[in-house]
């Protein structure tokens, strides 16, 4: 092998590479953050572009939720998905980069417990039974399924659940213990197939997810309703979330916009446009399997973003929140 | 009495030679089970994948596709162009670095302290998580000297990534050339620049070039050190061609392309919860094995020409 080659050849792409300007003719529309919003956002993509025939590009990331968040904060993206509002330690770095971001929920994702769909003595779990069964003074204790309700039998209690850095995990925690975290000994995986699996074959397991993961695996498993502050058990389902009644395991999720590039660069408004309008959220949103907002919420939201309202609506960590009213609320 | 003695020699050898080939035996035993072991897990995970991916795989256009919601629509063109631009990149980067990094220290180093730290170093450089590496060019390419999240950065941070593999192998290569061969070159009068060049390297090329593959291999399959520089999951564009119709004829704008890779395209489709994305991600599981597969071809094929060019 002559070994010079290689090595003139480097040294031209470096230099040319240094000489060359960075300016592209496309015009990109630069989205990077969570992999719970990333469908979302690839079938919006892919619809604008459809739409743009061409003149404009979408490229859309999954750094994560805090990745994507660090990224946005140093201008480095126009728009950061979130599966979670961002956090006083984000915003400190945006303020601090001079970035103002509008806060926009686009969809809603419905926490679904589930069990094996053997399990007979489960036909409904009240948030305080979820709570003695994950909070962190349960770790070692609450092994048994008769520990959580005395009428359910004697048998081992199995856990699984999403990775403690993902934001599903957050919001179940928040929603549930009201704390930072849960036990430790659970069966974690960042795969939420796996956790499908993990539920599927062990009837003495209990698991939560996504609603579409458990959607598109209705026949492995069964999903437990919940009842929040001693009202009826309401089951996971797109209706029930919609209406609100799913409560408190409906979450919101989100795209944060960085309103100078709002501003400034017109095709980066334009896909907002595209995004919170009310036809496509509610046929793309439903597609890739998460709950679309009502419609009333995406006009409000698209008001809010054509006013180019900053700041976020959220004061801490919060559950239970209908999205209406939330986009009611001024931003600090 | 002497034949007493051989007499009553004879079965205790017997019986030790006896011995023996049993326990060549059983060691060729073990042997050929664990060959086997590895082997039919290999196997079961190619079937398996081959035979989840078939439907997309023998379909044109999940070559030819852009991602997309539908998966049956989606298809791995960024990302196969991706992943082979990357490499491309990761070669020219690391290859020369390493091969002239490995001869320094076999060939030229003094044997002194500061030598042993940088072996001991390099040593450990290789068993360093690929994520760190992905920390590093994000500090250090992108916040540093303004890189950005481009196909250069990419190659960049995986040469960085493989470049202890490839100066360990060219080491073990050089260090494996028979003296005989340079005292041969320094008796002809070549001096030490000539010897390297013209006798160390070329009988050393195989083996550099096995360490090469090994390290590139590594490579093609990472995906979390590429998503940390901020490769993207979806992107329906290419990257600018390499070729152009009007002189130079050549351009280098790819290396600033954003891009994604085969392994990032993967994870995705692997954690997406419709069972049709699944389909997707073992087809691409494939294809990326069959690009693992056609550089070892090109390495072999490359190692026996070597070979005879030396003879």
């Amino acid at each position: 092998m002559n070994f010079t080659k290689p090595f003139i050849m480097t040294a031209i792409a470096l230099t040319v590479t240094a000489s060359l300007s960075t300016v592209s003719a496309r015009e990109l529309v630069k989205v990077d953050g969570s992999s719970t919003v990333f469908p979302i956002t690839e079938a919006m993509a892919e619809e604008f572009q459809k739409a743009e025939r061409g003149k404009t590009m979408v490229v859309v990331g999954i750094s994560g939720t805090g990745g994507g968040f660090k990224k946005f904060c140093r201008g480095e993206t126009h728009i950061s998905d979130a599966s979670r509002p961002i956090k006083e330690s984000e915003a400190k770095l945006c303020r601090e980069n001079r970035i103002d971001y509008i806060e926009l929920p686009v969809a809603l994702d419905a926490l679904t417990v589930v069990v094996h769909p053997k399990n007979d003595w489960v036909d409904h779990l009240t948030v305080e039974e979820l709570k003695k069964a994950w909070e962190p003074a349960a770790q070692g204790k609450v092994t048994n399924w008769n520990q959580i309700r005395s009428s359910f039998p004697d048998r081992p209690l199995k856990l699984f659940g999403p990775g403690t850095d993902s934001g599903t995990y957050d919001y179940f925690v928040e929603a549930v213990i009201k704390g930072k975290s849960s036990r430790g000994d659970f069966t974690a995986s960042e795969d939420d197939n796996v956790l499908v699996q993990g539920v599927a074959n062990d009837i003495n397991a209990m698991g939560f997810f996504g609603l579409a993961y458990y959607e598109e695996n209705k026949g492995k498993l069964k999903a437990v309703p919940i009842s929040w502050k001693g009202g009826t058990p309401v089951g996971p389902s797109v209706e029930n979330a919609k209406n609100a009644t799913y409560q408190p395991l409906s979450r919101p999720i989100f795209v944060y916009v960085n309103k100078g590039a709002a501003d400034k660069k017109p095709h980066v408004q334009r896909f907002m446009e595209f995004y919170l309008n009310n036809e496509h959220a509610q046929t793309l949103v439903r597609e890739v399997g998460y709950v679309p907002l009502p419609a009333k919420a995406y006009d409000m939201a698209l008001d809010k973003f054509t006013k180019r309202l900053t700041g976020t609506v959220f004061h801490g960590a919060e559950v239970g929140v209908g999205i209406e009213d939330l986009l009611a609320r001024a931003p600090r | 009495m002497k034949a007493d003695v051989s007499q009553a020699a004879l079965p205790d050898l017997a019986r030790i030679v006896d011995a023996n080939r049993r326990t060549d035996l059983i060691m060729a035993g073990i042997g050929i089970s664990v060959l086997i072991v590895a082997m039919s897990l290999l196997a079961a995970v190619v079937i398996d994948l081959i035979v989840g991916g078939w439907p997309r795989l023998i379909n044109p256009d999940f070559y030819l596709n852009f991602p997309s919601r539908h998966p049956l629509q989606a298809g791995i063109l960024t990302a196969w162009v991706g992943t082979i631009l990357v490499m491309f990149v990761t070669a020219c980067i690391a290859i020369p670095l390493g091969v002239g990094a490995g001869v320094y220290l076999e060939e030229y180093a003094a044997r002194n302290w500061i030598t042993d730290f940088i072996e001991i170093n390099v040593s450990n450089l290789a068993g360093v998580p690929s994520i760190i590496y992905g920390l590093l060019a994000l500090g250090l390419f992108i916040h540093g000297f303004g890189l950005g999240e481009t196909i250069l950065t990419a190659g960049l941070v995986l040469a960085l990534l493989i470049l202890p593999v490839i100066i360990v192998a060219t080491r073990e290569a050089i260090r494996g050339i028979p003296l005989d061969l340079r005292e041969a070159a320094y008796g002809l009068g070549a001096d030490k620049w000539q010897t390297v060049r013209l006798y160390v390297l070329p009988a050393a090329r195989p083996g550099i070039l096995t360490g090469t593959i090994v390290g590139l291999a590594r490579a093609i399959g990472e995906a979390a050190p590429v998503i940390t520089i901020g490769a993207l999951t979806f992107i329906a564009f290419l990257p600018p061609s390499p070729l152009q119709a009007h002189p130079p004829f050549i351009n280098f704008e790819w290396l600033e392309s954003p891009f994604t890779i085969m392994p990032i395209q993967m994870f995705n489709w692997v954690s997406r919860p419709q069972a049709e994305f699944h389909i997707n991600a073992a087809a691409a599981g494939v294809i990326l094995m069959l690009m693992t597969l056609a550089m070892n071809g090109v390495a072999i094929w490359l190692r026996y020409r070597l070979r005879r060019q030396v003879r």
